[in-house]
């Protein structure tokens, strides 16, 4: 297994080819571009394709076409490219075609800046398109995850037959950091017999479309949808914790802010207080039996880079069992590992210099 | 007794649920007879848009793929860039094609995508009731322009077939239409054309259809086609608009 320095992005590029991808279509937006760029230069060596679309609608439509055939494709894009592909994700999501979905989120609203920001949470999290759908979503906080959750979300997107959605920032998307080039998981997944591959190929024609124009087929349909979906929410829960055991307070935080959260419980530890970590790795479904036992917990602090979003998960999760606040920042600003600290001391009124 | 006339193999046994008079019923035909003269039922892929043929995949004897409003071209590429060797064609109405979805029918030609497009044009938005498209004619009353189409505020009509022709990677681009039995036998041949260009890889296909609209025009289906030739073909030139070389020899 080899060890190579790459840019978030290209480990994510590079998971992809591994994953057995060989289709990519997208639009170059910053701090995504390194996606396509790297596998502009990689897909072909390894005998596949790289499109890039006329406009991010065009990509994403792109992907439900190839993914029809039961291809593995990926697109990847930042923000407003992937406010753009949202009418696709919802058809996606509809018909039920496995693609993975790469947003290396930058801030918002409008056009926003570069710097890392979680401010599509909701977006990603709660459909982000029209009509009641959800799509796994997974969140890395290092380089290594951006490759190895690469590699799940291909593996999860077949087994479920769902979009996968890698939640991200810039901050992650540059960073260089050694990444071990590990060989693709060998998952047992399902035949795709759905897929549009010629009549000829089975002796009948087959369709995909998510069109009726008779009521109760379309509740019939939303029904087999939202079961999937419980299914889902139940099996593929994630979330990694880090000095939780004895924990008096918790830090919930994703991506790059698992990472901050990790040193403030580190310095916390120092100054002889009781503080651990929730990293959801799932942000859809959002880990929530992670928060079931909460009892010898006097308080929740969840560090976001945006104006407080998953703090409404965390607080449904939490069920009033503990307070929960918010220490957060916007607009491209990370909180350093004191700043997190220091809000910490100050909500729950604890007796310590920080 | 012989059964000397019935619906060709590349449709299927579901009847049509279009409006008397609306001649998609036509030009379904006309693509299932080719798919079945040129034997590539079994290796096509359709790509259905929104609209009035929105339902159009159940009536098709080959597989199909529903897309978004306009963005049958761009699924359609995703499916050719995956399955090279199969034959794929997007079938769609002009505010499909030439309004929500004109990006892509611009870059498919541009990238000499090796697909076929047939554009119905009706000059109206159908399926939602008769509202303005980019191919509405000058002066034609929609109920999104009660009082007729004011070029001064809404613009000419965009001839889409014209348009796509002067994009390189389009190599046959045919404007035909189903008014009579003539022009029913030259769409035919400009289908099966089309549908030939992509088998040899040669490029971008694309063929525009003059179509009735009786339900939204107003109109009997007699009176609508007589419509249909005094005011559109004077409008949308019909025939071969474009066969570049290497078609030629087709």
């Amino acid at each position: 297994m080899s060890r190579e320095l790459l840019k978030g992005n290209e480990a994510i590029a590079e998971a992809a080819i591994r994953s057995g991808c060989r289709l990519f279509f997208g639009y170059p937006i910053t701090p995504s571009t390194e996606i396509v760029e790297y596998l502009s230069k990689h897909m072909p060596k390894a005998g596949g394709t790289v499109l890039q679309g006329e406009d991010e609608i065009a990509s994403i439509n792109m992907c439900y076409g190839a993914a029809a055939t039961g291809a593995r494709v990926m697109t990847a894009s930042s923000s407003p490219g992937y406010s753009l592909k949202q009418e696709g994700l919802s058809y996606l999501a509809a018909v039920e075609l496995p693609v993975v979905v790469v947003n290396i989120n930058r801030s918002g609203p409008g056009l926003g800046g570069l710097g890392p920001s979680q401010a599509d949470y909701f977006q990603c999290t709660k459909g982000g398109g029209h009509g009641d759908y959800r799509v796994i979503v997974l969140a890395p906080s290092k380089g290594q995850e951006m490759y190895d959750y690469t590699m799940l979300a291909f593996d999860l997107a077949d087994k479920w037959r769902t979009p996968v959605v890698i939640l991200s920032d810039g901050y992650l998307g540059q960073m260089m950091e050694p990444i071990e080039l590990k060989e693709r998981p060998a998952a047992e997944l399902p035949p795709k017999t759905w897929a549009i591959t010629g009549a000829g190929s089975r002796g009948k024609k087959q369709n995909l479309a998510s069109y009726t124009l008779t009521n109760e087929i379309g509740e019939a349909e939303n029904l087999r949808w939202q079961a999937k979906f419980e299914k889902m929410r139940q099996a593929e829960q994630r979330w990694e914790t880090f000095h939780t055991e004895d924990a008096e307070y918790i830090i919930v935080g994703y991506g790059s802010c698992g990472r901050i959260g990790k040193s403030a419980v580190l310095n916390a530890r120092k100054k002889g207080l009781k503080v651990g970590l929730i990293r959801p790795i799932t942000l859809w479904p959002f880990p929530v039996k992670a928060f079931e036992n909460m009892k010898n917990v006097k308080g929740i602090l969840t560090v976001e880079l945006n104006a407080g979003q998953m703090i409404e998960d965390v607080k449904l999760a939490v069920n009033c069992q503990a307070p929960v606040h918010l220490c957060n920042r916007m607009g491209g600003i990370m909180p350093s590992e004191n700043e997190v600290l220091r809000k910490l001391v100050q909500v729950f009124n604890l007796a310590v210099e920080v | 007794m012989q059964k000397v006339i019935g619906r060709p193999t590349g449709l299927t046994e579901l009847p049509f649920h279009y409006c008397p008079g609306c001649t998609h019923g036509i030009i379904h035909r006309l693509i299932g007879e080719v798919m079945a003269e040129l034997g590539i039922i079994e290796n096509t892929i359709g790509v259905a848009p929104v609209g009035c043929a929105g339902f159009s995949l159940d009536f098709f004897a080959c597989d199909f793929v529903g897309a978004a409003h306009g963005r049958a071209q761009a699924v359609a590429t995703g499916i050719k860039r995956s399955l090279p060797d199969k034959l794929v064609f997007t079938y769609q109405g002009d505010g499909d094609i030439a309004a929500i979805g004109t990006s892509h029918a611009i870059h498919v030609a541009a990238r000499g995508e090796k697909i076929t497009s047939i554009m119905v044009n009706n000059a109206v938005f159908g399926m939602t009731g008769g509202q303005m498209a980019p191919t509405t004619l000058p002066g034609m009353k929609t109920t999104t322009s009660p009082y007729g189409r004011d070029c001064a505020v809404f613009g000419q009509p965009i001839d889409l077939p014209k348009t796509v022709a002067t994009l390189s990677g389009a190599v046959y681009v045919a404007a035909g239409s189903v008014d009579t039995p003539k022009n029913i036998l030259q769409t035919k041949k400009y289908l099966k054309k089309a549908f030939q260009v992509q088998q040899m890889g040669l490029g971008f296909s694309f063929v525009s259809i003059l179509s009735t609209c009786p339900t939204n025009w107003a109109l009997s289906p007699v009176d609508s086609l007589k419509w249909l030739q005094d005011n559109m073909i004077p409008v949308y030139e019909l025939g071969e608009l474009k066969v570049a070389e290497e078609v030629k020899a087709l």
